[in-house]
């Protein structure tokens, strides 16, 4: 009789977890502590084939530390160019921050749902952001200038601890005369400061919006998001019309791992971008 | 002898010493036999070749937090419940490698690790087991995103289902509408009698490892005598579990004064994760050399109650016992509804048996539903 012998698996090339390697091209500081990093796929055809929407994140992976979940904070419209601001917040966000241009990071993504910047088309777009929550937003303001044409009113609020946490400050010139409003505010102003003091929400008073007409769109702190839902419901803007980027720990980003879990809703792949209404339930809810 | 096999769909009866020549048919085919057998005082699942190594003469005892193993006069192989295991250990390994990393002058050789995975044969699924394997394959192979480690162990197993013809005092498969009948999804299924086995045909597979087992079609009186069998177990079950107002109930009570009291009680120790047949929730451990010139992934079983588990910068999403029992079971009975369109719980009990300190999901439940808010 013969005796069933245990086979070796064939390596998979399909499997979703394995890295794709990509080269920093550029590194930017943008403020103490968080750095923008341009990464290229080493593969020119994964480079060439690789598309995201505004919102998406990708899973940047260093051997033998870990990988983690940062959103694509750069144009859409140049998906060679593929952005992603990163504060230094943990072990592997702190190995990143030790990197140099030239060396190599793997990649996974872009993963995720995205803003609603197709669907938006005539409508007037309120984006407010908390510190590291503008750089998922960047895609949705450089696509907007794009076709500025398309879109109402486009206005940023924007919350950072203090000026000098602002990121991208030299770029909202552009983004100004690009046609985008911003308003900014800081938790904490030096002496140079002549803006606004105070927490993001309240920039909501500095603005007018038909709220028929307006989509809102945030990310930030959950308790700054929270505050942010609340200003815009007081001023009727529909549940239907507010949209929020969420964050949890991930480990697989494709709906394996659990751990990102939020009611229902898999962060990872229901979310990041997730419609206000479909999780007003569970949103707020204390350690759920 | 009867010289030709059995149809897909009919019933026959075999003597219980040739339930070796379908062990013996199944290695020749080139299936590792999986089944349960008695291990330090309990049936645990593991490689067998023989029918004499499986649990013969015993059954067990099992109660919330309670296991024993207790023999019995009659020679019976399939008289237990489920054991501690679940066969998602072996389409789901613990620990498996996902791959690993050469550097060499900045250059990445990434390559997928190669596992072994035996063509498994698995004997004595019991019909709750089987719904958690079909649960398993919503999660894995049905979504967006394809587990290719899972698929690749779940497409050539055989399954040697067991009907129940007893029931623990921890389960409560009727309630889940999972068992003690398996419904299907098996090659060959079995209902034990005192002389002999009845079995149900349910591949070509199936009938094909009846070769020379000199099988008789099942009578309408051996028929009769298995459906029995099975009603007893039916009726002994002594727990169960309401599941018509879920997931709602759960919604609804998220903060019921009844979670803070069963963290008075939970000690957090993912027992009752580890042995569910159908959670799947992992994390990933990162190995490398000294100089970080080769590093390894690995995906281990992980539990939404260890305190990590929802880490993120700033803190844990759940810090306490409360919200981690409340995510578990709110997963298990409500959100998974969402997510996969069936409930996590299959009513095997084993969450009941295996919790140090008896928490009884089915009590907590209906605790619940005596308090709720809405």
């Amino acid at each position: 009789m013969s005796i069933a012998m245990p086979t070796l698996d064939p390596p998979s090339a399909q499997d979703p977890m394995l890295p794709h390697p990509a080269v920093i091209e550029s590194i930017k500081s943008e403020a103490y502590g968080i750095s923008t990093f341009s990464l290229t796929f080493v593969d020119p055809a994964e480079a060439a084939a690789f598309r995201f929407s505004p919102g998406q994140f990708n899973m940047l992976y260093l051997p033998g530390m870990g990988e983690v979940a940062i959103s694509i904070s750069s144009d859409p419209g140049e998906p060679q160019v593929l952005a992603h601001t990163i504060r230094f917040a943990g072990s592997v966000t702190r190995a990143i921050g030790r990197l140099r241009v030239g060396d190599v990071v793997g990649v996974r993504g872009p993963y995720g749902s995205s803003w609603p910047v197709d669907n938006a088309a005539g409508k007037n777009l309120v984006l407010v952001a908390g510190g590291i929550g503008l750089a998922p937003l960047r895609p949705v303001i450089l696509s907007v200038m794009r076709q500025r044409d398309q879109y109402g009113r486009v206005l940023l609020l924007l919350g950072a601890r203090t000026p000098a946490d602002l990121l991208y400050n030299e770029e909202i010139g552009r983004w100004r005369e690009g046609g985008i409003e911003v308003h900014v505010t800081v938790d904490l102003a030096d002496e140079n400061w002549k803006g606004q003091v105070g927490v993001v929400p309240q920039l909501f008073y500095r603005i007018r919006v038909d709220p028929k007409q307006t989509l809102v769109m945030t990310c930030g702190p959950e308790i700054m998001m929270r505050f942010v839902i609340y200003e815009a419901l007081a001023r009727r803007i529909p549940k239907q019309s507010v949209f929020v980027s969420m964050e949890r720990n991930m480990k697989c980003a494709v709906g394996f791992c659990g751990h990102c879990q939020f009611g229902p809703t898999f962060i990872c792949k229901n979310g990041p971008v997730l419609n206000f209404a479909a999780i007003e339930p569970f949103f707020g809810k204390e350690d759920f | 002898m009867t010289p030709s096999l059995p149809r897909v769909a009919a019933s026959v009866v075999i003597a219980k010493a040739s339930l070796q020549k379908v062990f013996d048919n199944l290695r020749v085919s080139g299936f590792s036999l999986v089944g349960p057998t008695v291990h330090e005082g309990a049936i645990v699942l593991d490689e067998i070749t023989q029918m004499s190594e499986l649990p013969v003469g015993w059954t067990d005892q099992q109660s919330p937090g309670h296991y024993r193993l207790k023999q019995t006069r009659e020679p019976h192989y399939f008289a237990y419940s489920c054991g501690p295991q679940s066969w998602k250990q072996y389409l789901f390994p613990s620990r498996l490698s996902l791959f690993s990393v050469e550097k060499e002058n900045g250059d990445w050789r990434v390559q997928p690790a190669r596992n072994l995975s035996p063509r498994y044969a698995f004997i004595g699924v019991r019909a709750c087991e089987l719904s958690a394997i079909a649960i398993q394959d919503r999660v894995f192979m049905a979504g967006e995103f394809r587990d290719p480690h899972y698929a690749r162990r779940r497409g050539p197993i055989f399954i040697l289902a067991v009907h129940c013809t007893q029931s623990a005092s921890t389960c409560f498969c009727v309630s889940m509408k999972t068992g003690p009948r398996a419904a299907g999804g098996f090659d060959l299924a079995v209902t034990e009698l005192p002389d002999n086995f009845v079995v149900e045909v349910g591949s070509e597979a199936g009938s094909e490892m009846l070769r020379d087992t000199a099988w008789e079609p099942a009578t309408a009186f051996d028929l009769g005598r298995a459906s029995q069998a099975c009603s007893r177990a039916e009726r002994e079950m002594q727990r169960q579990m309401r599941t018509d107002d879920l997931p709602r109930l759960l919604y609804d009570n998220l903060e019921h004064p009844r979670w803070d009291e069963i963290a008075t009680r939970c000690l957090s120790c993912t027992n009752c994760t580890q042995v569910c047949p159908t959670c799947f929730c992992v994390t990933v451990e990162d190995h490398s050399n000294l100089t970080a010139s080769a590093a390894e992934r690995t995906r281990v079983w992980d539990s939404c109650f260890a305190l990590d588990f929802s880490h993120v910068h700033g803190g844990n999403i759940r810090p306490t016992i409360r919200s981690r029992y409340r995510q578990w079971l709110t997963h298990k009975l409500a959100s998974w509804i969402d997510q996969f369109g069936v409930s996590g719980c299959v009513g095997c009990g084993r969450c009941i048996t295996w919790c140090p300190v008896g928490i009884d999901l089915t009590e907590e439940v209906q605790a619940i539903r005596e308090k709720a808010f809405k």
